[in-house]
């Protein structure tokens, strides 16, 4: 079935959320939302440098059914965008938490602490569809 | 009053257990619980355009008419004209059209033999269109039969015809690789026939439910792989064919939908159904043509989406992205005036008008592309 790690938080709309060791957290979406969507065709990131609010849109996943907003599950500032996914949008598709991360931020202030879900909270909600 | 509780659940074709086992992801496609994919639909595509695939399209009606005057009652009731059929077991696709020439669906129809015609529709409208025939058949004399204890699957790509053959006798298999393009015959319980839906080369097979899934995964056990509605959708986009229901319906007629050559206006006196009205029509000019469309930028055109044009706006009946190509590709519907290959657009895709540039289609056929990607309209037709 889908698989939802345990270290990860996630926002209810699909993104995961990865704190990494030097303060920093890498967003993408989950391996529930890749297989709603299907194959992915086009990914547009935001720019180097960019601040966003939390719940701010900030880039779009194009897959061959739908354009998608993804929304950042974390207010921060954009330091770096993965880049492989202008040409090779299906990371996305074949390692959502790990070749197919979207982005990696600078957190602002603290999410709301009912904002982000646990990985049982949130596989509960995936699992409701 | 309440509905019937099998009218809340999805319709099944018989081969929905070996989906599931497959792995497919199922959708609702008119009321059927279909696999859209079995994994990748890109992979899927590709593999059509490749090798070979197999999907299930039992949803599909098969309607077998009979009657001594059945060929006459089709002259009546479809746009195109049976009267070239000749050869048994050839096949014609068709509109069926309102006498507004609404059109109704469009179809395949097979000449078995001079009592016999049988015709494939399209699964929304297999209700809609038996009530239409039933209600003008029976002036023939011709009886109408739902084939429902029939599965149907299309074998598809340039390696199909090789692959199914290699399942059949040698007396079977030559009699199917020596069918022409558009031919079907009866091969035992299997009527098989030498059409399809995604610009390849293939048959499509319709036979007992009860063979469907066996016949499957002989196919899946020689190379064959599953193929689900998405790549369907991509392929047949690519091959510049319509889809009932997007590119066409009721209120469309077939000159606006691309479909004018589908529409046998001679014999001037066959008076089929929709004829006066596609006659007024034609005469009035102007109105709307279907188009093709090739985006530039990275982005994917939809079906509804705004197209401006110097004469106005036209719209996006249906859009994707190509695997082929790796681009967007669309069918669309403009103001004549404006219908002109080569000529550059802009597609209104969300909030933002992109440049598209207009080209006649098929985009792929045979594996072959057939636009001119770096702009500039295809040099022949």
């Amino acid at each position: 079935m889908e698989n939802v790690p345990a270290d990860l938080k996630y926002a209810r709309s699909h993104e995961w959320v990865r704190e990494r060791a030097d303060g920093t957290v890498e967003v993408g979406i989950s391996d529930h939302a890749q297989h709603a969507l299907g194959d992915l065709v086009f990914v547009e990131v935001p720019s180097v440098g960019r601040g966003l609010q939390q719940g701010e849109a900030f880039a779009v996943v194009e897959s061959v059914k739908a354009a998608s907003d993804v929304y950042a599950p974390v207010a921060g500032t954009v330091l770096e965008v993965n880049e492989a996914l202008a040409r090779t949008p299906e990371l996305i598709n074949q390692d959502p938490y790990g070749a197919g991360w979207i982005v990696r931020l600078k957190p602002g202030a603290p999410p709301a602490a009912a904002e982000l879900l646990d990985a049982a909270a949130y596989a509960a909600l995936a699992e409701a569809g | 009053m309440a509905g019937r509780l099998e009218d809340s659940l999805g319709l099944r074709t018989p081969l929905y257990d070996l989906h599931a086992a497959l792995g497919a992801r199922m959708v609702d496609f008119g009321g059927w619980d279909m696999p859209v994919n079995y994994g990748s639909q890109i992979e899927e595509h590709h593999a059509v355009r490749r090798a070979a695939g197999v999907f299930d399209v039992s949803h599909m009606g098969v309607l077998d008419l009979r009657g001594a005057r059945t060929r006459e009652f089709l002259r009546q009731l479809l746009a195109n004209d049976v009267a070239r059929l000749t050869q048994p077991g050839k096949a014609l696709y068709s509109c069926m059209l309102r006498e507004d020439a609404g059109i109704i669906d469009d179809l395949i129809v097979y000449f078995l033999d001079d009592a016999w015609f049988r015709m494939v529709v399209n699964a929304g409208r297999r209700a809609r269109d038996q009530a239409w025939i039933r209600e003008h058949a029976g002036a023939f004399g011709v009886a109408v039969e739902e084939r429902r204890e029939l599965a149907m699957l299309a074998v598809q790509g340039p390696q199909a015809r090789a692959s199914l053959a290699s399942l059949l006798s040698p007396a079977a298999a030559a009699a199917a690789l020596g069918l022409g393009a558009f031919v079907g015959a009866q091969l035992g319980t299997w009527f098989v026939a030498r059409t399809g839906y995604t610009g390849e080369d293939g048959f499509e097979v319709m036979l007992p439910a009860a063979e469907a899934g066996a016949l499957w995964q002989r196919l899946n056990a020689c190379g064959v792989r599953s193929c689900g509605l998405g790549a369907r959708d991509t392929l047949r986009l690519e091959a510049g064919m319509n889809l009932y229901g997007s590119d066409m319906d009721e209120r469309t007629h077939p000159l606006e939908s691309g479909l004018a050559w589908t529409v046998a206006f001679e014999p001037a006196d066959r008076r089929f159904i929709g004829r006066k009205a596609l006659e007024a029509t034609r005469s009035a000019g102007g109105g709307n043509n279907a188009v093709g469309l090739l985006l530039a930028d990275r982005a994917v055109m939809r079906s509804h989406m705004r197209v401006a044009t110097a004469a106005g706006d036209g719209m996006v009946t249906s859009g994707t992205f190509s695997p082929t190509l790796a681009r967007s590709i669309a069918l669309a519907r403009v103001p004549a005036a404006a219908a002109v290959a080569g000529a550059r657009v802009q597609v209104e895709v969300r909030g933002r008008l992109l440049d598209a540039q207009l080209v006649r289609p098929p985009f792929v056929r045979s594996g072959r592309v057939l636009v001119d990607l770096d702009g500039g309209a295809r040099a022949a037709p």
